[in-house]
């Protein structure tokens, strides 16, 4: 087509306003986006991470320090906590929402009627702010005059939970909220899983003889496992970047006690204003999450194999 | 059998009700909380008289400015699903159709899940110092700057999805009407896929809408801020003010109530998207 006639000439004023060059304009925008706002900003961590960055009057002074962050990161305290916080709350909530998920999917799969007020209903918590999902939920949890005190008063209990404020709990409560928040997002996926098994397959089964149980045990988990692996990865993806909800619910405490990594780094360039910290910290999590996927990928691979 | 069969639909109603409750609940106890006056709050009355105080004091009393919070939030949104919308659309059918090499197409595509697969976190420091050099720290521009970036990935590769399901023919006949690549663009494929695109930016304004953390860290003051911010402060104030707080979440939810109202097949692709990429 058009572009055959550039590659003949090959000049660059064809290049840029011959017939074939809208195939050059149309993705410049998209590149120079992705150069100046994401490729660069990643250099511009490597950076700062070998320096430390401090205001002074105003203008921004950087000296280089080499691997000296590598001695703020063993002198924290906190971001061993950060860590442990961050993986207890990504395995729990990939966990049970992709169980929640996948038995509201095989639910609202067998209803005719009512199936549209179902999906969208469910919908809701994925396309709310997370912000006014915490308040929502610091509204319920509040100790003094919040619902689930008032309701375990009025039911006869001595000392109702502490809920986000108990050190103990503060992480279950936020797990709770993440549940109630994100389980739509498995359902979707593993709904549009359930939707593409062929009729016949069940059918087949059926005929068999299978009931209920078996059904989903030895036909529907073995022909959705892609499905599934693919949703745990990317629930897992998003999971490991929660900030707005605990930066409303509990602020990383009561103490340390839902602090994630976010929420450090978060407060490592905010509060503190270490901003080469922050910038170590953060191409940390940016190596580990690289790391992460390729894994992931390569296993689910192999799993993927050994069960075809 | 027959009988056994209608009693178990009716329980995996009931059970469904059960969840449609669960979800709805919290939404519904916003808006309760947010007519409320202070003493009926500390109470926890169930009945009470509905009062639009609370409401009235975001928006036009001394302590908090919703107004300006949300002219900041309608700036931000709308800024960004147009220049999401724009170079996505641009972007995308460039890839999926103007014969680039694969490893251009891939390359960017991979790219692009690289980059939503990241924290946001990992971008705050160096935006931050961008935006105080370049002047704009502080202003929806610098939110505007972020957010872009945020939904980009969400832009290209939904609009990819959409191009895919036109046919070749339809450009083909086009170019050998006489039209340019330009002109087969605009005139016969973009109104083809105008209902995703409009999908597609909606979809963005609402995450916009709701993001968090960029506008937290970008903007200092009510000229920046937008309202998830603005709620936010509500909460980490000493003396916390729940009812006020309440009216702030129930004007933030408002685009996503609109939306599920709706809620068409697109938006929910557009929910899972990389599902299908994987």
């Amino acid at each position: 087509m058009a572009q055959v006639s550039l590659k003949k000439n090959g000049d660059l004023r064809a290049l840029f306003f011959g017939a074939g060059s809208f195939k050059y304009w149309s993705l410049a925008p998209l590149l120079v986006v992705l150069v100046i706002f994401t490729v660069l900003p990643i250099a511009q961590l490597l950076q700062m991470s070998v320096s430390e960055l401090e205001f002074v009057e105003g203008e921004l002074v950087s000296q280089f320090i080499g691997l000296g962050q590598l001695d703020n990161l063993a002198k924290d305290p906190i971001v061993g906590i950060a860590i442990k916080n961050t993986l207890v709350f990504v395995v729990a909530v990939v966990l049970i929402e992709s169980f929640t998920g996948f038995t509201l999917a095989l639910a609202i799969s067998r209803t005719k009627t009512l199936s549209i007020l179902y999906r969208s209903v469910v919908i809701i918590p994925l396309l709310i702010p997370p912000v006014a999902i915490g308040t929502m939920w610091s509204l319920m949890y509040d100790f003094n005059y919040g619902l689930f005190t008032t309701i375990l008063i009025e039911l006869g209990v001595q000392n109702p939970p502490l809920w986000t404020a108990d050190p103990d709990l503060a992480l279950i409560s936020v797990i709770i909220v993440d549940v109630w928040h994100w389980t739509s997002f498995m359902f979707l996926i593993m709904l549009a899983g359930i939707e593409s098994i062929p009729p016949s397959l069940l059918e087949a089964a059926r005929v068999d003889g299978a009931n209920e149980w078996r059904m989903i045990r030895h036909v529907i988990l073995p022909v959705m496992a892609p499905t599934i692996l693919v949703a745990m990865l990317l629930r897992t993806i998003l999971a490991f970047k929660v900030f707005d909800q605990i930066f409303v619910l509990t602020s990383g405490g009561p103490g340390t006690a839902t602090q994630v990594i976010s929420m450090h780094i978060y407060k490592v360039f905010s509060e503190q204003f270490r901003l080469g910290y922050a910038a170590f910290l953060s191409l940390l999590v940016a190596a580990f999450m690289t790391v992460f996927v390729a894994f992931y990928l390569w296993a689910s691979r192999v799993v993927r194999r050994r069960l075809t | 059998m027959n009988n056994a069969r209608s009693l178990s639909k009716i329980s995996l109603n009931l059970t469904l009700l059960v969840v449609v409750f669960i979800i709805l609940f919290p939404v519904f106890y916003i808006v309760q909380t947010s007519l409320k006056s202070t003493a009926d709050i500390y109470s926890g009355a169930f009945f009470f008289t509905a009062k639009t105080a609370n409401y009235e004091e975001i928006f036009t009393g001394s302590r908090s400015n919703f107004a300006e919070l949300t002219r900041n939030s309608l700036i931000v949104s709308s800024s960004v699903a147009l220049i999401c919308g724009f170079i996505g659309s641009l972007a995308a059918y460039s890839i999926s159709r103007l014969n680039w090499s694969r490893w251009v197409g891939g390359g960017i595509l991979v790219w692009l899940l690289f980059i939503n697969m990241m924290p946001p976190i990992v971008f705050v420091t160096p935006y931050y110092l961008w935006a105080r050099a370049a002047g704009i720290y502080d202003t929806p521009a610098a939110v505007v700057m972020a957010h872009v970036v945020l939904n980009m990935p969400l832009a290209v590769i939904m609009m990819m999805n959409f191009f895919a399901e036109v046919p070749k023919e339809l450009e083909e006949a086009a170019v050998i009407d006489g039209c340019t690549q330009w002109q087969a663009f605009r005139l016969v494929i973009l109104p083809v896929v105008r209902p995703g695109l409009a999908a597609m930016a909606v979809l963005v304004f609402v995450f916009s809408w709701k993001e968090f953390l960029f506008s937290l860290s970008l903007t200092t003051t009510s000229a920046g801020r937008t309202i998830p911010v603005g709620i936010a402060n509500f909460v980490q104030e000493f003396n916390i003010r729940y009812g006020e707080m309440a009216a702030g979440s129930f004007v933030a939810m408002i685009p996503a109530l609109i939306l599920v109202l709706l809620a068409q097949r697109h938006i929910i692709k557009g929910l899972t998207v990389g599902a299908v990429k994987g």
